[in-house]
C-alpha cells in the first residue's frame, strides 16, 4: 500500500475521478431522496454545466473548505460539504479558474500536487467545461509533502504501464495493418471500430448490467461482427467499382466522422466506466499493479500470439500474407483473395473491439471518440513497424506505447504524443519503410 | 413556428461571412496541393493554426505591425511546409497524408499545452490582437448594408480584406496554372515518372506547390481569427476534414470550386443546423435533444464527403477528365 500511495498521480488521478465520479452519482440519488444537507451545491438548479470536486486528505474528506470559481464573467464560491465534496453550477461552456483558499485547510496542510512543473499556485486550477457539459476538478492535499517516488520507480512503472498500451495498441495496429496489406486501404474509420468494441461493453456491462465476462465476449462478437459488415456493406463493392486508394482513403474519412458523431449522437460526450475499471484495491506488486493492468496485458499477449500463430502456421494466415504481399499472384495462384479479405476485416474488427475494451479500462472509460485519440498512434506504429506487415506493427505499437509513456519522465505529459508523432517523422526521414518493411513497397 | 424569414437570413448571412471566406482560402490551398499537384495534405488546420498563432502571437508578445504580423504568419507556413516536406515528398502519397496529419497534431498539441501559456495562452487561447487592423479600417464608423447583410464598419473591414485576399489568392492560381510550371505540375499529378523523364525535378516542384497552398493555408488562419479569438481547440483534424468537403463539393482542381462551395457548404450547413434546432425547439423532431442537433451537421458533413467521392469525385465544377485521383 505505501508503495501505491507513492506512486505518481498522473494515471491514478483518473481513477479516483472516476471513483468520485460513481460516488457522485450514488450521493446525487440519496440526495434527491434526502435533503441537501451540507450546502456544498450551488445554482446547480439554475444552470446546465456543472464543475464538481473532492476534498480529501489521506482519504478523509475535508470539509468547510473555501473555493471560487471563476471565469466567463462568472464567480461563485462555494464550501466542501460534510462528505468533502462540492459541485457548482456554471452558465456556459468554456473555461474556468477554480481556486482553493489554502487559509481554509488545517494547520500545515497545502495543495501539493501539480499539474505542471514549476507551477507556484497549485491552489489554483484552471479547468474546460467541455462537451460534456461538466467537469471534475480534485485537489490533491498533503501534509506539505512531494512526490518522492525515485527515478528508477518511475521508468519502471513507465515502462510497465508503455507495455500495456503498446500491447493493446498493438491489437488495434495489426488489424490496420493487415487491411492495408491485403487491401491497401488507410482505414481512418479503425478508430471508429476501437470506440465500437469499448461502447457494447458498456452497453451490455453496465447498460445491460450483463457479467463482465459475458459482456466482453458479446462485444468482440458484435465488433467482428462490424468488420465483416465495413467489408460486405461498403469497400467490397467499392473495390468492385475499381475505386482507387485515395479516394477509398477519403471515403473511410468521412465515414469515420460520421460514425463518431453518431457515437456522440446515442452516448453523448461524458465518459463511462466499464465494470472493475475503478477498483484500485487490489494493487499487487512492486509498483502498484492491479488486477485489470495484469488481465488486460495477459489477454493481449494471449491473442497475439494467437494472431502470430494464425497468420504463421494455418493456411488461411499463409494465404493473407500472400495476399498482403502481392494480391493478383495469390488470386493467379487459386487463392480466394475476396474470402481472404473478409476475414482479415472481421479479424480487424474483433482486434479493434478487443483493443477499444482494454484501452477503456488503461485510460479508464469509454467515451465517444476514445478510439480517434489513439488513431494517430496506430498510424505511427504501423509506419513505424511496416506498412502492410503485421509483425512490424506489434513491434511499432510496442515502441510508440513505451515512448509516449516513458516521455512524460521529460516533457510536460499534456505532451506526450507529441514525441511519438515527431518520432513517426524522423523515422521516415531515414527509413520511410519502417522497421520491417520492404522498400519497393515506399515507392 | 419556425422563423423561416430568420433561417434564410442567418444562411444568407454566410454567403459573405469572414469565416466563409477563410474557408473558401484554406480550401483553394488544399486545390494547389491536392487537386492540382496531387499531394495529400491531411495537415491544413496545422498551417491555417501557424497563420492563425503567427499573426497573434507577433502583435501581442512582439508588438509588430499588422503586414510584419501576417508576414511572420505566412514565414512560420513556409517553414512548416519544408519541415513537412523534405521527408515525405519523394515518399507515396500515403505518407504524407499520416505525415501532414501528424504535423498538425503536433502543432496543435504545442499550442494547448500548458507549458508555453505565457506565449500561447494554452487552451484559452489569445485575444486582443485586433487592434492594429483595426485602426486600418478607411471605412468611417457607422452601420451599413441592407437586408440580411447589415454590419457594422469593423465587421465590413473584415470582410472586405478577407473576400480581397480569396480574390487576389484566385488570380495568382489561375495565372499559375496556366503558365508552364502549372502544365508540369498537373503533369507530376497524372504521371511523376513522365516528367521526371523529360528531366523536370518532381521533388522541387511538388515542395514549391506545398509551400504556395500551405501560404494560401496561413492567410486563411489570418482570416479566420478576425471575427473571433484565437482558441486551439478550433484546429483539429475536423477543420482539415471539413475544408476536404467543401473541395470535393467544388471540385478539386478547379479555382473557382473551393470558393464557390465553400459558399454553398456553410449556406447549406447553417440553414440545416438552424433548422434542425428549430425543429427540435418546437418538438417535430421528439426524439434529437438540442447538443444531439448540433452533432448532426457533423455526420452530414462525414456522409457528404462519401458521397461526393463514390458519386461525383470531379465534384460540382470539376472536369471528368481532370480527375484528382489518379492512383
Amino acid at each position: 500500500m505505501a508503495h501505491a500511495a507513492s506512486r505518481p498521480l498522473t494515471r491514478r488521478a483518473p481513477r479516483r475521478l472516476a471513483a468520485v465520479l460513481l460516488a457522485g452519482l450514488v450521493a446525487a440519488l440519496t440526495f434527491s431522496v434526502a435533503a441537501p444537507a451540507a450546502a456544498n451545491e450551488v445554482g446547480l438548479d439554475e444552470f446546465d454545466f456543472k464543475i464538481s470536486g473532492l476534498v480529501e486528505l489521506a482519504d478523509e474528506p475535508l470539509a468547510g473548505v473555501g473555493l471560487s470559481i471563476d471565469g466567463n464573467g462568472f464567480s461563485v464560491e462555494v464550501e466542501s460539504g460534510a462528505d468533502g465534496r462540492w459541485a457548482v453550477g456554471v452558465p456556459e461552456r468554456g473555461d474556468y479558474t477554480v481556486t482553493l483558499d489554502e487559509e481554509t485547510l488545517p494547520e500545515g496542510i497545502a495543495v501539493v500536487e501539480t499539474t505542471q512543473e514549476g507551477d507556484e499556485t497549485p491552489n489554483s486550477r484552471d479547468v474546460t467545461v467541455g462537451q460534456s457539459g461538466s467537469t471534475v476538478l480534485n485537489f490533491f492535499i498533503g501534509q506539505g509533502e512531494r512526490n518522492t517516488t525515485s527515478l528508477l520507480d518511475q521508468v519502471l512503472e513507465r515502462l510497465f504501464n508503455g507495455l500495456n498500451f503498446g500491447l493493446l495498441l498493438a491489437l488495434a495496429a495489426i488489424g490496420l495493418s493487415l487491411v492495408f496489406g491485403t487491401t491497401g486501404l488507410s482505414n481512418f474509420a479503425h478508430a471508429e471500430l476501437v470506440t465500437f468494441g469499448g461502447l457494447m461493453a458498456l452497453l451490455f456491462g453496465t447498460v445491460f448490467g450483463l457479467p463482465i465476462w459475458l459482456a466482453i465476449p458479446i462485444a468482440l462478437i458484435l465488433s467482428a461482427g462490424l468488420g465483416y459488415v465495413n467489408d460486405a456493406a461498403l469497400w467490397k463493392p467499392l473495390r468492385r467499382r475499381g475505386m482507387g486508394l485515395i479516394p477509398m482513403m477519403i471515403v473511410s474519412i468521412g465515414l469515420s466522422l460520421a460514425v463518431r458523431y453518431l457515437y456522440q449522437m446515442f452516448v453523448g460526450g461524458d465518459t463511462r466506466q466499464l465494470p472493475g475499471a475503478t477498483d484500485t484495491t487490489l494493487s499487487i506488486g512492486l509498483f502498484g499493479l492491479t488486477w485489470t493492468d495484469v488481465a488486460s496485458m495477459g489477454i493481449s499477449v494471449v491473442v497475439l500470439l494467437g494472431v502470430g500463430y494464425f497468420l504463421l502456421r494455418t493456411r488461411i494466415g499463409k494465404a493473407t500474407r500472400a495476399v498482403s504481399d502481392n494480391p493478383s499472384l495469390a488470386a493467379a495462384s487459386g487463392i480466394d483473395v475476396d474470402r481472404v479479405i473478409r476475414i482479415v476485416w472481421v479479424m480487424a474488427g474483433g482486434l479493434a473491439g478487443l483493443s477499444g475494451i482494454l484501452w477503456a479500462y488503461f485510460r479508464p472509460g469509454v467515451s465517444w471518440d476514445m478510439g480517434f485519440q489513439i488513431l494517430l498512434l496506430t498510424f505511427a506504429a504501423v509506419t513505424l513497424g511496416g506498412l502492410g506487415t503485421a509483425f512490424g506493427a506489434l513491434i511499432g505499437a510496442l515502441i510508440v506505447g513505451m515512448l509516449v509513456e516513458l516521455s512524460t519522465l521529460i516533457i510536460p505529459s499534456d505532451m506526450k504524443y507529441v514525441g511519438a508523432l515527431v518520432i513517426l517523422i524522423l523515422v521516415l526521414l531515414v527509413r520511410p519503410q519502417g522497421i520491417l518493411g520492404r522498400k519497393e513497397r515506399i515507392g | 413556428m419556425i422563423d423561416w424569414l430568420l433561417l434564410f437570413s442567418n444562411a444568407a448571412q454566410e454567403i459573405i461571412s469572414p469565416t466563409t471566406a477563410a474557408y473558401a482560402l484554406a480550401a483553394l490551398g488544399l486545390a494547389v496541393h491536392f487537386g492540382f499537384t496531387g499531394l495529400l495534405n491531411f495537415g491544413q488546420a496545422g498551417f491555417m493554426m501557424l497563420g492563425a498563432y503567427g499573426f497573434a502571437i507577433s502583435t501581442l508578445t512582439f508588438g509588430w505591425p499588422v503586414w510584419a504580423a501576417v508576414l511572420f504568419g505566412v514565414g512560420a507556413s513556409i517553414v512548416f511546409a519544408l519541415i513537412l516536406g523534405i521527408p515525405t515528398l519523394r515518399l507515396r502519397a500515403d505518407y504524407l497524408a499520416i505525415v501532414t496529419i501528424a504535423a498538425a497534431e503536433i502543432v496543435r498539441l504545442l499550442f494547448t499545452t500548458n507549458s508555453f501559456e505565457p506565449v500561447t495562452g494554452s487552451a484559452n487561447g489569445l485575444q486582443g490582437y485586433k487592434g492594429g487592423f483595426a485602426a486600418l479600417n478607411p471605412i468611417p464608423e457607422g452601420t451599413y448594408g441592407f437586408g440580411p447583410w447589415v454590419y457594422n464598419e469593423y465587421d465590413w473591414w473584415v470582410r472586405i480584406f478577407g473576400w480581397s485576399l480569396v480574390a487576389i489568392a484566385a488570380l495568382i492560381t489561375w495565372r499559375l496554372f496556366k503558365s508552364p510550371w502549372g502544365r508540369v505540375i498537373k503533369g507530376i499529378r497524372e504521371d511523376e515518372d513522365a516528367v521526371r523523364a523529360l528531366g523536370k525535378n518532381v521533388y522541387f516542384y511538388k515542395m514549391q506547390s506545398l509551400i504556395i497552398g500551405g501560404v494560401f493555408g496561413s492567410l486563411a488562419g489570418v482570416i479566420f481569427i478576425l471575427p473571433r479569438s484565437v482558441v486551439p481547440s478550433n484546429y483539429q483534424t475536423t477543420l482539415t476534414f471539413f475544408i476536404y468537403a467543401i473541395l470535393l463539393l467544388g471540385g478539386a482542381a478547379t479555382v473557382l470550386g473551393p470558393i464557390i462551395g465553400s459558399v454553398i457548404f456553410w449556406v447549406l450547413l447553417s440553414f440545416f443546423s438552424g433548422f434542425i434546432a428549430r425543429a427540435v425547439e418546437v418538438g417535430w423532431l421528439p426524439f434529437l435533444s438540442n447538443v444531439q442537433a448540433g452533432q448532426l451537421r457533423f455526420i452530414l458533413v462525414g456522409l457528404a464527403i462519401m458521397l461526393i467521392v463514390i458519386y461525383r469525385p470531379q465534384g460540382i465544377f470539376g472536369n471528368k477528365k481532370e480527375l484528382a485521383f489518379v492512383k
